[in-house]
């Protein structure tokens, strides 16, 4: 033991490095161990993970609730579906949806899709900049809370409308489907390039995670709390949250589009169910189970719903609904700070110590337990958690 | 010009059902600030308490007696869809005053357990559901008081509930091996209801054709306006509830309840809900998933009437439900046959139902630019306007 450099074993350094040993050994381990079919589920919902991780940037961070995340994740898959569709071809060709339309060129709006270079920007900027583009529309009206709410779902189901009813150009509700589609001369459904795809989808949740983290901590993540918390004060000191909102709705925007690339690949098909209003509503629920304001909490919450879902979905597909609405409600009302927040609070040592259990405590058991005493820090937490709610939340 | 009429009034008749679905949404809205995302499935109970009303009426009621079923229907869903309401104003959205984020989340989730309620809803699926609550609400007082003040209370609190779940869903299961009570009530499938006759036939104004049905659904939404104006302005509730609309706090401190003027707003909003949803199933037929088409619409009205006046709701929903039908039927290349050619391409583009909301909603949008609060916007000096 003396050998060792005292840092490096150090109990902190260990701590911090631990999570990511772990998820360096599942990454190489689960691959082989998981049958194909549960790999990709993995793989799938990881990518619904950096959709969840922008809602908490703009919900858990910035207080604004989007219901219309759809749109970029549903824009990102299609950016890498129009891709693949024309990769697959021999020159000349067209993709084989067009002929039951009597459509005989390629649209020109499918033209710049043949270059991979032009799909691999286009899977994140055009969502951003679609985002961006809403955001400031709405935003620099002063238009916020349950307006905003209600706006980008308005939105959402207008493009639902557009992309379904589109036939001619984007084969409308059929979707455009990628799994017998060829990158790089690999079939994209095989299982060898799924396992790549799992990878890939690792390394960019875990790029989607630095990044969230930088924009979070630091001047930048103070401002949009403050956004959240007081926007009027933050105007008055003198920012402007108009353009700070427009930039992190955009950055939310882009990784939904890079998430719902992902999800494309994997499942097979991206169709207007992409942009569908329960599931954009869905992914507001991932991240309010895992934890909102905590980042991880989002990826992890994404992970837990879903695994869920598709569990009981296999066995009791009646009750997944009343189970969801439920969690909506459970959530909202006991769970405010979700999962990750619960942990992070002490719920479980309060938890064991409502079965009698003695609790660890910070001063002597005799202060810190006395019912009196506690009865008065929850009151105390309950109303910061209130006025933090309100002033979040109200407008 | 007779045509332009006969469109008129078809996109009238369809306002008219926006009028009605978001009427109680705004005033709800003005009131508490909050966004019910249930309000479409309130509608969907209504309309289905149409469709039990109708058969009750088929097997029960003398024959001479049914042309009238819908007279009572109407009522009926008032109070259906206002008392499942005004428990979801107890139960939920009272818990969660002030975060309206919240609030919208959970009325959510209520409106998923609604729909499946709808549609897997059976003799013993009702039963097992009675036996969880009476357990529920009764374990507490059956058990000592002095349980109810310890530690380990929450514990007790959600196992008596969880526990009485459990027996329910025994009691379900046990009961459902019988054909009778596995029967679904309504099952996912739609549900048409069959208009009396005098709703089923038209009546010609010059040459313009008016079936009664649309006629009724407009005669119906004028006498729901005419009553929730009169409530608002004269009543001593209505104007309670004015008067929290426009400040909150000075009520409260003045004697106001403001809390039963909640729940009786909530109250009053859901069963206009229901009584949309009546006039629905006269537009066709209807199924667990009504809510979703309208309720984003019903939101747009919101949007873009403000909170400040009724006159702004009516407005903004015939308004939307006008532009939606003309362009969205095509009806407007009929009226003016001699459009510029540009423009024609444009308007043939949007002319299907789905395409017409996304030029309504452009629309709106651009609209929201020059009017950020709406037609009618509430004054006031507040930083948060």
């Amino acid at each position: 033991m003396a050998d060792f450099p005292s840092s490096l074993v150090s109990s902190r350094n260990l701590r911090r490095i631990l999570p990511w040993l772990v998820i360096v050994a599942a990454a190489v381990v689960l691959p082989v161990v998981l049958p194909p079919f549960r790999l990709n589920l993995l793989g799938r919902f990881l990518s619904l993970g950096i959709v969840a991780l922008g809602i908490d940037l703009i919900w858990g961070y910035t207080g604004m609730l989007s219901l219309g995340q759809g749109i970029f994740f549903a824009l990102g898959g299609y950016a890498l579906g129009m891709y693949l569709q024309l990769d697959t071809l021999e020159p000349g060709q067209l993709p084989e949806f067009f002929g039951l339309y009597g459509v005989k060129s390629l649209p020109a709006f499918w033209q710049p899709f043949n270059s991979p270079v032009f799909t691999f920007f286009a899977i994140w900027v055009i969502p951003a900049l679609v985002a961006g583009l809403l955001g400031y529309l709405v935003f620099r009206n002063r238009i916020k809370g349950v307006y905003f709410s209600i706006l980008t779902q308005a939105a959402l189901l207008v493009f639902f409308n557009f992309f379904n009813g589109q036939q001619k150009l984007i084969n409308g509700t059929n979707g455009l489907k990628t799994d017998t589609a060829h990158i790089f001369g690999v079939l994209v459904g095989s299982d060898g390039m799924q396992r790549n795809l799992f990878w890939v989808t690792v390394l960019l949740v875990i790029g989607a995670w630095f990044l969230c983290r930088w924009l979070t901590t630091g001047r930048f993540g103070d401002a949009l709390v403050a956004i959240r918390d007081d926007e009027p004060r933050l105007r008055f000191t003198g920012y402007n949250p108009t353009a700070y909102k427009t930039v992190v709705f955009a950055v939310a925007g882009g990784l939904a589009g890079i998430s719902g690339a992902l999800y494309t690949v994997q499942s097979g098909i991206v169709s207007p169910q992409f942009m569908a209003v329960p599931f954009s509503i869905e992914m507001v629920i991932w991240v309010a189970v895992g934890g909102r304001g905590t980042l991880i909490g989002a990826i992890l919450g994404a992970l837990l719903i879903n695994f869920a879902k598709s569990l009981i979905s296999e066995q009791l597909p009646e009750t997944w609904l009343f189970i969801q609405g439920g969690l909506f409600l459970l959530v909202v009302t006991a769970l405010p700070d979700g999962l990750v927040g619960w942990w992070r609070q002490g719920g479980p040592g309060r938890l064991i110590a409502m079965v009698g259990l003695p609790q660890r405590s910070l001063t002597y058991p005799a202060l810190d337990l006395d019912p009196e005493v506690q009865a008065e820090q929850s009151q105390f937490d309950a109303q910061g958690s209130e006025s933090q709610g309100s002033k979040g939340g109200a407008q | 010009m007779d045509l332009l009429y006969e469109t008129l009034f078809n996109g009238l008749a369809i306002g008219s059902v926006l009028v009605l679905a978001a009427l109680g949404l705004a005033v709800v809205f003005g009131l508490m600030g909050v966004i019910n995302m249930a309000h479409g499935e309130l509608m969907m109970l209504g309309a289905y308490t149409t469709f039990v009303v109708q058969n009750i009426f088929k097997a029960v009621v003398p024959e001479v007696l049914f042309p009238i079923y819908i007279l009572v229907a109407i009522p009926l869903a008032f109070v259906v869809s206002g008392l499942v309401g005004l428990l979801l104003e107890k139960t939920v959205i009272r818990r969660l005053y002030g975060r309206p984020l919240e609030t919208l989340l959970a009325t959510w989730g209520v409106s998923l357990i609604l729909q499946q309620f709808v549609r897997s809803v059976s003799s013993a699926f009702a039963l097992g559901l009675l036996v969880t609550v009476v357990g529920g609400l009764l374990i507490p007082r059956l058990t000592p008081k002095s349980w109810w003040q310890q530690r380990w209370t929450p514990i007790l609190g959600s196992g008596s509930w969880i526990g009485s779940g459990l027996v329910g869903i025994v009691v379900a299961s046990v009961l459902g091996q019988q054909r009778v009570f596995d029967q679904p009530w309504f099952s996912a499938r739609n549900i048409d209801v069959t208009a009396p006759t005098w709703l089923r036939g038209s009546i010609d104004v010059g040459a313009v054709n008016m079936p009664t049905a649309r006629l009724f659904i407009i005669a119906l939404t004028a006498v729901a306006l005419i009553g929730v104006t009169w409530f608002l302005q004269k009543s001593v509730w209505g104007i309670r509830i004015r008067a929290v609309t426009q400040n909150r706090s000075m009520s409260n401190c003045l004697g106001i309840p403001t809390e039963k003027v909640d729940a009786l707003t909530f109250l009053i909003g859901s069963g206009l809900a229901g009584v949309a949803g009546v006039a629905v199933t006269l537009l066709g037929s209807v199924g667990p998933n009504l809510g979703g088409n309208y309720i984003v619409d019903c939101f747009m009205v919101v949007v873009l009437g403000g909170v400040g006046k009724l006159a702004g709701t009516v407005l903004a929903a015939l308004g939307i439900g006008v532009l939606s039908y003309l362009i969205g039927s095509g009806s407007l290349l009929l009226v003016w046959p001699a459009m510029p050619a540009g423009l024609n391409e444009l308007i043939t583009f949007f002319a299907t139902t789905s395409m017409a909301k996304v030029l309504v909603f452009a629309l709106i949008v651009v609209f929201l630019q020059v009017r950020p609060a709406g037609l009618f916007p509430q004054k006031g000096r507040m930083v948060e306007a």
